[in-house]
C-alpha cells in the first residue's frame, strides 16, 4: 500500500491534469481561467505533497492569487462579449488539433522515456522548511533576487509606458 | 515517512509541460496563448521542487522563486502588449499578426 | 615603267584606308575616291603602253614585291604577273570603274555613308585588281575573298533595312558554297604538283598529267565550282537577282562589269587545266548554254528594272562560259569586254531613270520617258542594241557573233551549241526591247522629279562611244590575246557553212526578236496581257518569274533543314542541365519563403518539432 504522501500526490495531480486540460480547451476565456486556478491550487497542494510548503503558499497566492487575477482583469477590459464565443468555436475547428497533439504528444513520450529508462532513485522526503530556503535566498542567490527585482522593476516601467497608450491617442494614430 | 518517488513528480511536470504547450499551438486567441504559457512555465517549476526535494536541498525551491518573478514580469509585460494590440486592431487573433512574412 | 605596276592595285587599296580612317567632307571623298581610281586607270595606260612598246621577251613581266610565307613547301609570293590577258582586263576594270566612280559621286550625294561607300568601292577595285594581276592562285584567291566581302558589304550597305542585310548574306553564302569548291581544288593542285604560281602550274600540269586524267578533271571541276559560284551561273545564281538591293552604282560595276567576271577570268588563266580534262571543258559550255537560256527566259518575266538588268547579266555571262567551254577563248574575254561597256551603260541608265522617278522600279509604271530623258534614252538605246547584237554597228554584235561563230567551229563546238547560243540572241533581243519600249516609249505613267547633272551624265555618253567602237578593233585583240589564249579551230572544218553566213543567221534572229517585242509591247499591249493570263501562260510565267523554281528548291533543300537542325539542337538535354540548375534553386526558395508565413503560431511549431527532433536524435544515437 503506498503511503499517503503518494495517494494525495494522485489525486492533486490528477486534479491537475484534469484541470489544465479543460483550461486550454474553454471556449469563453474567463472558463478558462477559471479552471486555470483549479489547477494552480492542485499544484499547490502538489507543492506540500513533496515537502515544499513554502512554495504551495507562494504558489496560491502570487501565481493564482496575483498573476491569473491580472489576467482577469484584462479580460474584463477587454469587454469582449458573447460573440467572441462563436469566434473561438470556428476558430477550434477539426483541423487545428492534429499538429498541437501530435506534437505534445511526441514531446511528452520522449521525456517519460527520458525519465523512465535511468531512473534516478530517491523520493521526495524531508519537509524543506521557509527558514533554510530564505537562508539560501539571502545567501548564495543574493545576486538572483536582486536581479529578480530589477527585473520586476523593468516590467513594472514597461507596462507602465505599454499602459500609457490611451484610447484618445491610438484613435488619432488610426 | 516516504515521500513521492522523484520521477512521479517529474513525469507530472512532464505532462504539465506538454499540455502547455498543446494549448499553444491550438488556440489562437492571444489570451490563451498567454495562458499556456503560464501553465508550461508552471510545469517547470514543478521539476525543479521535485527535484530539489530529492536532494534535500532549497535549489530547487530557490529556483521556482525566480520562475515565479520571471513569469509575473513577463505576464504584465505580455498583457500590456496584448491591451495595446487589442486598441489598435479591435481583434485577438493570433494569425492576424503576420505582416513580417516572405 | 613596268615598275609601276604594283600601283596599279596600291592606289585603290591605300585610298580605301585612307577613306576608311578619317571621317572627310563629302566633296573631299569625292575627289580622293575617283581620283585614286583615275591615277590606277592612268597608270594601267602608262603600263600598258610600255609593255606594248619593249614588250619582254618571255611575253608575260612578273613584278615580285615578298615573299608572304614559307610554310612547309608553300611558298607563295605577292607578285603581279602581266600578259596580255592581264593587261586586257586590268584596262577595262580600271576605266569602267573610274567611270562608274564619277558616276556614283552624283548618284549618292547626300547619303549618310558617303565616305563609306567610296572607301568600299575602291577596296573592292583594288581587290579586283589583285585578283587580276596575280601570279598564284594563293593570292587570285585573297583578290577573290576580297571582292566577295565587298560585294557583301555593298550590297547591304543600306543596311538599315533588313531585306538588305539578307540578300548580302544571301550572296555570300552562296558564293562560299562555290568559294570551298575553289579552295579544295587549290588544295588538290598543290598536294599534285607542288606550287600554286599559275604558270608553274600549267607547265606541270602538262607534264605530269595526260589528257583526260582523273586529277586534272576533279582539279578543273572544284575550279569550275567557285567560278560558277563568283560568276552567277547555274546551280549557284540564285543570289545575283537580289543582289540588286544595293545601290545602282554597284551593280553597275560589281554585279555587271567586274566581279561576276571573275570566274571567267579565272577559267581563262587556267585554260591549260580545261585543256587536259575535255569533259570539264564541256560541263563549262553546258552550264554556259543551260544558264543563257533560263535566265533569259527568267529575264522576259521581271517587272523590276534592275532585276531584268540582273538575268541579262547572267544570261551574258553565260555566252561566255560557253565559248570557254567550246574553246573560243579570246571569243569569251572579248565579250567580257564589250559586256562591261554596255551592261554598265545599262545600269547607269537605269540607274538615272530610277531617281528621276524618286524611286520606281517597275517598268510597268513608267513609260514614255524619251522626251524627258533624252540623255538617258538615247544611251540605254545604244546599250540595250549592243546586248541584244544590232548587227555591224555595235560593239556586242561582233563579240556575240564571234562567239556563236565559236559555238560551231571550235574545238569543242558543235551545231546543237550553236542553235542554243542563237535562241539566245532572239530571247535577248526580245526581253530588252521589251524593257525599252516599256520604259521610255508608250503613255507616261510617273513624273520625273530629277534630272541627272553633268556627272551622271558624261560617263553615259563615253560608255554609249565605247558600246559602238569598241567592237572594231576586234583584230587587232584578237592578235594581241593569241600569244596567251589561241583560237582553237576545229581540227577539220566540218563546217558547212562560213562565218559570214552565222553572221547573217544571227543578224536575222536579232530582227525577229526586236520585231517580236515591238509588236507584243509597243503596238499590241493587249496580245501579251491575254499570253500571260491565259492557263498556261500564266503557270510559264510565275516559273519563269521565280528563276525557274531554284530559289524555291534550294530553300527545301538547304535552309530549311539546317533551319531546323538550329532549332533542334536548341532545348537538348545539356542546356536542361544548366536551366535545371536555376529551376531548382527556385523551387527550394518558393519553399523556403512560404516557411516565413508570419503567423505566430507556425513558428512556435518549428521550435517544439526541432525540440522534438533534438531530444530524438540524443536518445536514439
Amino acid at each position: 500500500m503506498t503511503n499517503l504522501m503518494e495517494i494525495a500526490f494522485f489525486a492533486a495531480g490528477a486534479v491537475a491534469v484534469i484541470a489544465t486540460v479543460l483550461a486550454i480547451t474553454r471556449l469563453v476565456a474567463v472558463h478558462a481561467l477559471l479552471y486555470l486556478i483549479v489547477s494552480l491550487l492542485a499544484v499547490a497542494v502538489v507543492f506540500y505533497t513533496m515537502g515544499a510548503p513554502l512554495v504551495a503558499a507562494l504558489e496560491v497566492i502570487i501565481y493564482a492569487g496575483a498573476i491569473v487575477v491580472l489576467f482577469v482583469f484584462v479580460v474584463m477590459m477587454l469587454n469582449l462579449g458573447t460573440a467572441a464565443r462563436e469566434t473561438e468555436s470556428q476558430w477550434l475547428a477539426g483541423r487545428a488539433w492534429i499538429v498541437p497533439v501530435i506534437l505534445s504528444a511526441l514531446l511528452l513520450a520522449e521525456m517519460i522515456y527520458l525519465i523512465v529508462r535511468s531512473p534516478v532513485p530517491g523520493d521526495t522526503s524531508g519537509v524543506m522548511a521557509p527558514k533554510q530556503v530564505g537562508l539560501a535566498l539571502y545567501g548564495p542567490y543574493l545576486l538572483g533576487v536582486e536581479l529578480a527585482s530589477m527585473l520586476l522593476l523593468g516590467a513594472l516601467v514597461g507596462a507602465c509606458h505599454l499602459g500609457r497608450t490611451s484610447p484618445a491617442r491610438s484613435e488619432v494614430r488610426k | 515517512m516516504n515521500g513521492v518517488p522523484m520521477a512521479y513528480g517529474l513525469i507530472l511536470a512532464g505532462i504539465l509541460f506538454a499540455l502547455g504547450l498543446a494549448g499553444l499551438l491550438l488556440r489562437r486567441n492571444l489570451l490563451l496563448i498567454l495562458v499556456s504559457i503560464e501553465i508550461m512555465l508552471n510545469g517547470a517549476g514543478v521539476a525543479f521542487v521535485a527535484a530539489g526535494s530529492r536532494w534535500g536541498q532549497p535549489d530547487g525551491q530557490v529556483m521556482f522563486l525566480f520562475i515565479l518573478a520571471a513569469a509575473a514580469a513577463e505576464v504584465s509585460v505580455g498583457l500590456a502588449l496584448l491591451l495595446t494590440y487589442f486598441h489598435r486592431r479591435q481583434t485577438l487573433d493570433a494569425d492576424s499578426m503576420n505582416e513580417m512574412r516572405g | 615603267m613596268l615598275q609601276l605596276l604594283w600601283l596599279v592595285p596600291g592606289i585603290p587599296i591605300a585610298s580605301a584606308l585612307t577613306l576608311a580612317l578619317f571621317r572627310l567632307s563629302q566633296r573631299t571623298v569625292a575627289w580622293i575616291g575617283t581620283c585614286s581610281i583615275a591615277a590606277s586607270s592612268l597608270v594601267s595606260l602608262l603600263v600598258t603602253i610600255s609593255f606594248l612598246n619593249t614588250p619582254p621577251a618571255s611575253g608575260a613581266y612578273t613584278q615580285v614585291l615578298w615573299r608572304w610565307f614559307d610554310v612547309s613547301g608553300l611558298r607563295p609570293e605577292m607578285a603581279l604577273y602581266l600578259d596580255p590577258l592581264s593587261i586586257i582586263m586590268m584596262v577595262v576594270v580600271t576605266f569602267v570603274s573610274f567611270l562608274i566612280h564619277l558616276y556614283a559621286t552624283e548618284f549618292m550625294s547626300g547619303d549618310d555613308g558617303y565616305g563609306r561607300f567610296f572607301a568600299y568601292m575602291n577596296l573592292f577595285v583594288g581587290c579586283m585588281l589583285t585578283l587580276i594581276l596575280a601570279d598564284n592562285l594563293l593570292l587570285l584567291y585573297l583578290g577573290w575573298e576580297g571582292v566577295g566581302l565587298c560585294s557583301y558589304l555593298l550590297i547591304g550597305f543600306w543596311y538599315r533595312d533588313p531585306a538588305n542585310g539578307r540578300a548580302g548574306r544571301k550572296a555570300f553564302i552562296v558564293t562560299r558554297a562555290g568559294d570551298t569548291a575553289m579552295v579544295i581544288g587549290l588544295f588538290l593542285l598543290f598536294h599534285e604538283l607542288g606550287t600554286l604560281n599559275i604558270q608553274d602550274l600549267m607547265h606541270r600540269a602538262v607534264q605530269h598529267w595526260p589528257v583526260g586524267s582523273s586529277a586534272a578533271l576533279t582539279a578543273a571541276l572544284l575550279l569550275l565550282g567557285g567560278a560558277v559560284g563568283k560568276s552567277a551561273q547555274l546551280p549557284l545564281q540564285t543570289w545575283l537577282p537580289d543582289a540588286m538591293a544595293g545601290p545602282t552604282p554597284v551593280s553597275a560595276l560589281i554585279h555587271a562589269a567586274t566581279m561576276v567576271t571573275a570566274g571567267v577570268y579565272l577559267i581563262a588563266r587556267t585554260h591549260v587545266l580545261y585543256s587536259l580534262a575535255p569533259r570539264a571543258q564541256f560541263a563549262v559550255a553546258v552550264i554556259g548554254a543551260a544558264t543563257l537560256l533560263m535566265a533569259g527566259f527568267s529575264a522576259l518575266t521581271q517587272h523590276d528594272l534592275k532585276r531584268v538588268l540582273a538575268y541579262s547579266t547572267i544570261s551574258q555571262i553565260g555566252y561566255m562560259f560557253l565559248a570557254l567551254g567550246v574553246g573560243a577563248w579570246p571569243a569569251a574575254i572579248f565579250h567580257f569586254m564589250t559586256h562591261a561597256f554596255f551592261k554598265a551603260l545599262l545600269f547607269l541608265g537605269a540607274g538615272i531613270v530610277i531617281e528621276s522617278l524618286n524611286g520606281e522600279h517597275d517598268i510597268f509604271r513608267m513609260g514614255g520617258l524619251r522626251k524627258e530623258l533624252p540623255v538617258a534614252f538615247w544611251t540605254f538605246l545604244i546599250a540595250g542594241c549592243s546586248l541584244a547584237g544590232l548587227p555591224l554597228i555595235t560593239a556586242g554584235a561582233f563579240s556575240k557573233g564571234w562567239i556563236i561563230w565559236g559555238a560551231y567551229s571550235a574545238t569543242n563546238g558543235s551545231a546543237g551549241l550553236w542553235a542554243v547560243a542563237l535562241s539566245g540572241v532572239f530571247l535577248t533581243a526580245l526581253y530588252t526591247f521589251r524593257m525599252i519600249f516599256l520604259v521610255f516609249f508608250g503613255q507616261q505613267n510617273s513624273q520625273v522629279t530629277r534630272k541627272p547633272g553633268q556627272a551622271m551624265i558624261i560617263p553615259c555618253l563615253i560608255l554609249a562611244f565605247l558600246s559602238i567602237a569598241g567592237g572594231y578593233i576586234k583584230t587587232p585583240f584578237a592578235r594581241f590575246l593569241d600569244a596567251v589564249l589561241p583560237w582553237n579551230s576545229a581540227a577539220t572544218p566540218s563546217v558547212s557553212f562560213g562565218e559570214n553566213a552565222s553572221e547573217g543567221f544571227t543578224a536575222v534572229v536579232f530582227l525577229l526578236g526586236v520585231g517580236l517585242a515591238y509588236m507584243l509591247f509597243l503596238r499590241q499591249r493587249k496580245f501579251a496581257a491575254t499570253l500571260t493570263s491565259s492557263a498556261i501562260g500564266s503557270a510559264l510565267h510565275r516559273f519563269w518569274f521565280a528563276d525557274w523554281g531554284m530559289d524555291w528548291l534550294y530553300d527545301r533543300l538547304f535552309v530549311l533543314p539546317v533551319i531546323w537542325l538550329a532549332k533542334a539542337g536548341k532545348g537538348d538535354r545539356i542546356d536542361g542541365i544548366y536551366t535545371g540548375v536555376g529551376q531548382v534553386n527556385e523551387l527550394v526558395w518558393r519553399g523556403m519563403s512560404r516557411t516565413q508565413s508570419g503567423r505566430l503560431r507556425w513558428y512556435a511549431a518549428a521550435i517544439a518539432a526541432g525540440t522534438v527532433v533534438l531530444i530524438g536524435v540524443v536518445l536514439f544515437s
